[in-house]
């Protein structure tokens, strides 16, 4: 024990250490030890979206498919792993990829413009007018033909967030590109990866009739145990190929006696049972990681302890936290008037009365003039606390209906942890009569 | 390395030691990948970075965005690099997908080691609404407890007194504004503005930094004062500097002479109107707080008495027209009053309509309605009860007689 302390404690090791932790938690992108994992996870799912590839590129068969899953389950880096093992085993060859994102090509015409420039075909349109975007599309993929008519360069396309394309103008890229893919004008495999299981019914008919209706569901049968936990020991792990490799078996070994702890399970299993999100995973584990340091080179339990809160901060009482004691007052009010009136909206007006009636009442608090009291109303419109429910113009801002944006209950749960409240506030918050 | 960075900002920004330690160990070793995004969550104080941004290029989608973080990252040899952006909550009011994009550069670029910190005074779930919005790690800026702020203010003071003399001043001006506000540029901005002030009579000789209750009866009402004008930027600080110098010059006996009332300003600039009009507007505020079947007992001589009874007092608090805001009201409505009120004192040359849509104009009066020729245009009365006081008080009108919540 003495000694593998001794291993850890060294500063150089631990930054080592740190940096491959760092690299296996990373949210993009896969180690290849995840790789191995994730395509023993999903192999059905891989072989087939690896053949449909494969035909592509071998065969110049043209494919469409569809990859549904929630978020963060491993749709790209499953797409990705299969991209990079074709390239490395020379099946890509002249292949090539076309990455789309629903986030960034936010129309047909922004679409175009970067497959063009994927395809490196800027300067063959430069001087070019077309008439429709299939034959823009027509002669991208033409002007990929390399010398006889048979032999043209396939394409893959990625479409990511699949169903944001659904919503540009007629849905022309979609149609336009499933219209090839159906009748093999050119060799390309339309690949759209999306969360929203339900987007086949988006599609216009005359999109969807030219889809191959092929989907591929990565659906995991992980359990809590032992799928999800020796996921997390896989992130958590030095790979073989580490600098150190007399290293790795100590702290690997430490990370499976980690990964027994009563505080570690509790607090992965909670997030576990919120989401199935690798990266919300990674995250959490980042957060631990961070916490390693020459004093404390070691994961340990309550390190789990410590990052659990910041991933699921008490944001509402944080809010509360900042405020002063002349806006806690007017939440305090806003909080009667909620009650009284079931919820209906209120305005300022009413807000400044019953906090009149409470700084009148009370003689220990300073009692603030009315423009002083709007302004701090204000600032709370700013924090959102306060929404107003309608914006017609020219309604004086004194009267302009809100409601406020945390329950009653909140409130007194904020209230109670904060500190430094006095006791007359304290008083007027809790009774039930304004 | 993290922990230099960590203690050498611990320094330059005082009592946020956890803060950016934290920071720093998220983001970590220099060579090591950073975190996608991270939104720290500071109410009302941003510790900012202020880097000359120059611009690179021009880009008008994200598409080419992305591509030039790309080639940035490329031409520079890949270093890390991060975007901060301060007042990130504006960004939802941008085009949908900008959020996510963001929160996802690393993916969209294709790895480029880049971080984007989205600072923001509000939380992270009031971000959530788009598709593809990623969790960032969200931490939390806690406002600062009332000795982090004086320990701050006081660090940063430019002045040959004492530490000792100007906590005390500090703790001066946080014992009026502190209930009011906890925000520390507001703060530091009020300290700094009256600390003049506060030390006068120690320049003119009449006390000695001791005399702590001399300074502060001197202070106490200068500091009232700028919570009802600088606190609410009804004057601007050179005015209200300018305001503290004439005062002191006048100051003989100690006590403080009104300001000029042009500075004087309570919530809304001073508008000089006609005579009819200050009446018209008056009976445009009666309209909109009265309710309307009350108009004969006001405003007719003969109306025979009515008892109030403890029942109509209490609901007419429930439902009193002073909270609500102002009801509309037909144009005849406002003539019936404009006339009762003015008891016959119109001259026949006085342009009574072209003075109510001045009215209009200068926004005193809202009209509602009215664009075409079947639906009559109604009004609302714009402004508060003590504005209409004032006018009322120049043509010597008791409104408040006339007020259904008070009378
Ligand atoms: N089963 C798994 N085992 C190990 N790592 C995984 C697994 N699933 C996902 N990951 C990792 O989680 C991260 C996120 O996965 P990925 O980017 O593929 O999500 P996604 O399904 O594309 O999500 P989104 O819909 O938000 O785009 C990646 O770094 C990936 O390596
Ligand atoms: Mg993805």
């Amino acid at each position: 024990m003495g000694l593998k302390r001794q291993e850890v404690c060294d500063p150089e090791m631990l930054k080592e250490v740190q940096k491959q932790l760092r690299l296996n938690l990373r949210l993009w992108g896969t180690t290849p030890d995840a790789a191995k994992m994730l395509l023993s996870t999903y192999s059905s799912q891989a072989k087939h979206l690896e053949e449909l590839m494969t035909r592509t590129l071998k065969l110049g068969e043209s494919n469409s498919a569809l990859i549904l899953a929630a978020r963060g389950v491993g749709k790209s880096a499953l797409v990705n792993i299969i991209l990079e093992n074709l390239a490395s085993s020379g099946t890509l060859g002249e292949g090539v990829v076309v990455r789309l994102s629903g986030l960034l090509q936010t129309d047909d015409r922004l679409a175009l413009k970067e497959i063009t420039c994927q395809l490196r075909l800027e300067n063959a349109t430069a001087n070019k007018v077309f008439g429709s975007f299939a034959e823009n599309l027509a002669f991208l993929l033409e002007s990929l033909r390399s010398g006889s008519k048979e032999t043209s360069k396939p394409v893959i396309f990625l479409l990511d967030e699949f169903d944001l394309f659904c919503h540009h103008h007629n849905q022309t890229l979609l149609y336009n590109l499933f219209d090839v893919a159906q009748s093999a004008q050119a060799p390309i495999c339309v690949i759209g990866l999306t969360c929203r299981l339900d987007v086949i019914e988006l599609l216009e008919k005359r999109v969807k009739s030219r889809f191959s209706h092929r989907q591929i569901h990565l659906f995991s049968e992980e359990k809590f145990e032992p799928q999800y936990v020796n996921t997390i020991k896989l992130l958590l792990s030095l790979p073989e190929t580490f600098l150190h490799k007399s290293f790795v078996k100590t702290w690997n070994a430490q990370i499976d006696d980690l990964m027994k702890a009563d505080d570690v399970l509790r607090v992965t299993k909670r997030l576990y049972d919120t989401t199935h999100d690798i990266r919300a995973l990674k995250t959490l584990l980042l957060l631990c990681v961070s916490q390693l340091n020459a004093d404390r080179p070691k994961l340990t339990p309550d390190m789990f302890t410590a990052a659990q809160p910041i991933m699921r901060a008490e944001a509402k009482t944080n809010m509360l936290q900042g405020l002063s004691i002349l806006q806690l007052c007017l939440i305090i009010a806003m909080k009667h008037l909620t009650m009284i009136y079931e919820g209906e909206p209120f305005n300022f007006e009413m807000v400044f009365h019953e906090y009149l009636k409470f700084s009148q009442r009370k003689s220990t608090m300073q009692s603030f003039e009315r423009p002083v009291v709007f302004k701090a109303f204000d600032q709370l419109k700013c924090l959102e606390l306060v929404r107003p429910v309608d914006n017609t113009r020219g309604i004086q801002r004194e009267y302009q209906l809100v409601q406020m944006m945390i329950t009653p209950l909140q409130v007194m749960d904020s209230l109670n942890q904060l500190p430094g409240i006095p006791t007359d506030v304290q008083q007027w918050a809790t009774c039930s009569f304004a | 390395m993290e922990d230099i960075i960590a203690e050498t900002h611990a320094k330059r920004i005082p009592c946020r030691g956890r803060q950016i330690s934290f920071l720093a160990s998220i983001l970590g070793e220099t060579f090591a990948p950073f975190p996608p995004s991270i939104s720290p969550f500071l109410p009302c104080t941003v510790p900012s970075s202020n880097n000359n941004y120059t611009s690179y290029a021009s880009c008008d989608n994200l598409g080419d965005f992305t591509r030039h973080v790309r080639e940035i990252a490329k031409e520079r040899g890949d270093p890390r690099m991060a975007i901060v952006l301060e007042r990130s909550e504006r960004l939802r009011d941008c085009d949908a997908n900008i959020l996510p994009v963001l929160c996802r550069l690393q993916e969209l670029t294709q790895d480029v080691n880049i971080v984007v910190i989205l600072c923001s005074t509000l939380p992270v779930d009031k971000f959530r609404a788009s598709t593809g919005f990623m969790e960032p790690i969200a931490f939390h800026f806690p406002q600062y407890t009332k000795d982090e702020l004086v320990r701050i203010l006081v660090t940063r003071r430019v002045t040959d007194y004492s530490e000792e003399f100007y906590t005390n001043y500090v703790n001066l001006v946080l014992s009026v504004f502190y209930h009011a506000t906890k925000s520390l540029p507001e703060l530091k901005h009020l300290v700094q503005l009256n600390f003049k002030v506060y030390c006068e009579p120690i320049e003119k000789g009449e006390a000695t930094d001791t005399d702590i209750k001399k300074l502060w009866r001197n202070i106490e009402p200068h500091l009232k004062k700028a919570m009802s004008s600088v606190y609410l930027r009804e004057v601007s600080s050179s005015q209200f500097e300018r305001m503290q110098s004439l005062v002191s010059e006048s100051t003989t006996s100690g006590d403080l002479p009104q300001l000029q009332p042009q500075m004087k300003l309570t919530g809304t600039t001073k508008i000089e109107l006609p005579f009819y009009s200050k009446f018209l507007l008056i009976s445009a505020y009666l309209a909109s707080y009265n309710p309307a079947r009350t108009d004969r007992r006001f405003f007719m001589k003969h109306h025979g008495k009515q008892r109030k009874t403890q029942a109509m007092i209490k609901a007419k608090e429930r439902s009193s027209n002073q909270l609500v805001g102002p009801k509309p009201f037909p144009l005849e409505r406002l003539m019936a009053i404009f006339y009762s009120i003015i008891e016959d004192k119109v001259s026949p040359t006085a342009n009574v309509f072209s003075q109510i849509s001045t009215l209009v104009t200068l926004r005193l009066v809202t009209q509602i309605g009215g664009e075409d020729q079947l639906d009559a245009p109604k009004y609302k009365c714009a402004v508060p009860l003590d504005f209409i006081r004032g006018i009322a008080r120049t043509v010597g009108f008791d409104i408040v007689r006339y007020l259904y919540d008070y009378a």
